[in-house]
């Protein structure tokens, strides 16, 4: 009987994925409304830099709260390989990933041993040094305050991404393939190195981690991919300025995946939906809520964090362990 | 043949000296035991050997090599794993997961196997899952594989403990209070085990302040009182010492 009712369940489970999926793939086709079609490719820009977010925050446990740096380093690579280059945007890719880790581990290197709440202090002053530098145009390169315009549009086989609904399939590919290396990840001896060092640095050293290798991977892989959403972002708005990669949209970073459910996959994107899909759908209801955006924000952590501090999605391990409780008490 | 020789080892904290001065050796295949009242400095031997802080001075060989200057992880990849005394597992993590985690050192699947999954990633991915299965049920753990750590009662702990210090496969085990808070019956079990591991030939180094445990199962017993080393022998001998007597008791009027 139980084991009928599980397989019912799981059926219900697979089903409720096969609708979500037709959703998704069908959404710009039956929506046809080119602002919501471009809020979504947005929304698949941000869950890729809240899932790049995730390694190091969710899996690793490491406090980085300037990671709107490493975003801005890969889409100034790309824009500037593409406006004085002319490199095409795909080329662009892999460089800007490939940048990124590389400012990444040049930075975290000297910061490693830091724990908590110290290292989120200078990853915060990290990010402000990148902007700061942006904003400054050393050697004329990155445009200053203006920003940089005029990033080409990516090309698959000749042919062009340049509307929303195109565009829409592009990011919802990255999405894709940024999950299904993410769950690679998670189920592999490097993910559970990382979750090691979560739990207790010094133990998971003394059982043979090299927890320095594994902290700066964590570091490297996160830039990395951040890297990528920089250039998928760059190439999408064909327009970069340095107060995109603000502290804020750090802080907004960080909160999807601590919304979500910190190291948790679906809970990036429940994140995600709450911090950048929410405001803009409020938005279209209540213009004025814009204003009250910040103390909304604030407030909701604050209730968050006294109810339900494992995240509204979190990963199946904690759900495990508040399940028990609710049948033991 | 000395497994492990510690010479002149000498720590301090601050003013405090914490360690005097201290040599022993450890032969292959012994069970050592290390006695001594609070503060003495057996931990910090402990955190010494596993290169948890290095030593002011002295030597520690294992295995005829140097270990200062080693991090504690490449102290562990060449055979020695240890326990702590107040329990260090992963609390949030599987039983599984734990004891997955001493056999990192012995595998090597990195960052693009993992993510391609290669042939090789999988076969090892299975060894893992087979060895941890392995250590799980010889500590007597089996079906509890998917419990979260934090959940198990604290015997069941500190035996998960043992069996992710087992799954790094070291040549030297060291135990710090593995019998510590454990009840008659159990730690009759542990005893048995200890003996059982020696038996597979694994050298085993402990801090023990239950008198029954270190009496009854090493063969070589030194003790530390105040940083210093004051008394080394077999247990019969240990008994006897009027220099342990008197650390323990304290001295007669």
């Amino acid at each position: 009987m139980g084991a009928i009712l599980t397989r019912i369940k799981s059926l219900d489970r697979r089903l409720l994925y096969m609708a979500l999926l037709a959703v998704i793939l069908f959404f710009p086709l039956v929506v046809r409304n080119d602002y919501w079609i471009s809020t979504m490719v947005l929304f698949g820009i941000w869950a890729i830099l809240g899932l790049s977010l995730n390694i190091i925050v969710g899996y690793a446990g490491l406090f980085q709260l300037g990671h709107a740096a490493f975003w801005a380093v890969g889409a100034y690579t790309t824009a500037i390989l593409s406006i004085y280059l002319k490199v095409p945007i795909l080329v662009c890719l892999p460089i800007s990933a490939l940048v990124a880790a590389f400012f990444a581990i040049i930075i975290s290197r000297p910061i490693l041993h830091l724990r908590g709440d110290y290292l989120c202090i200078v990853t915060i002053g990290f990010g402000e040094i990148v902007r700061l530098f942006l904003y400054n145009d050393p050697f004329k390169i990155t445009g200053g305050v203006n920003g940089l315009r005029g990033i080409a549009r990516p090309s698959i086989f000749g042919l062009e991404i340049n509307t929303p609904t195109a565009y829409y399939y592009y990011v919802l590919f990255f999405v894709i393939i940024t999950i299904l290396v993410m769950q690679r990840l998670e189920n592999s001896r490097l993910g559970r190195a990382w979750n090691y060092v979560r739990e207790d640095e010094t133990a998971a050293e003394a059982m043979g981690i090299d927890t320095v290798k594994v902290k700066l991977l964590a570091f490297a892989l996160g830039a990395a991919w951040a890297g990528i959403a920089g250039n998928i972002y760059a190439s999408r708005y064909t327009v970069i300025a340095p107060e995109t990669f603000s502290f804020w949209n750090s802080v907004i970073m960080f909160c999807i995946v601590v919304l979500g459910g910190s190291g948790s996959i679906p809970g990036v994107f429940v994140g995600t939906l709450g911090m950048i899909m929410l405001p803009e759908i409020l938005r279209s209801v209540l213009s004025s809520i814009l204003e009250w955006r910040l103390l909304i924000f604030g407030i909701a952590m604050v209730v968050m964090m006294i109810f339900r501090p494992e995240g509204l999605w979190p990963h199946s391990r904690y759900r495990l362990e508040l399940r028990r409780e609710e049948t033991s008490s | 043949m000395a497994l492990l020789e510690v010479r002149n080892l000498t720590k301090s904290f601050g003013g405090l000296v914490a360690v005097n001065d201290v040599s022993f050796q450890l032969n292959e295949g012994e069970i050592l035991g290390m006695i001594g009242p609070n503060g003495a400095g057996k931990t910090t031997v402990f955190n010494l050997i596993t290169g948890i802080f290095p030593p002011d001075k002295g030597e520690i060989r294992f295995n005829g090599r140097s270990l200062i200057g080693l991090r504690p992880h490449q102290i562990t990849e060449l055979g020695i794993a240890r326990t702590f005394q107040t329990i260090r597992l992963f609390p949030n993590l599987t039983v599984m997961e734990n004891v997955m985690a001493g056999l990192h050192c012995r595998t090597k699947a990195g960052l693009w196997a993992s993510i391609l999954q290669t042939k090789a990633q999988k076969e090892e991915e299975k060894f893992i899952r087979e060895k941890a299965l392995e250590y799980i049920h010889f500590m007597g753990l089996g079906g509890l594989e998917f419990e979260l750590a934090k959940n198990l009662p604290y015997g069941l702990q500190k035996r998960l403990e043992i069996a992710r210090a087992l799954a790094t496969n070291p040549r030297l085990l060291m135990l710090d209070e593995p019998a510590a808070g454990l009840n008659e019956q159990e730690t009759s079990e542990l005893m048995e085990l200890i003996a059982k591991l020696r038996d597979k030939g694994i050298t085993i180094f402990l801090i023990e302040h239950d008198m029954k445990v270190v009496m009854g199962i090493s063969e070589r017993i030194i003790v530390l009182d105040n940083g210093y080393k004051i008394a080394e022998g077999t247990p019969e001998e240990i008994q006897r010492n009027p220099r342990v007597i008197e650390a323990y008791l304290g001295k007669e009027e």
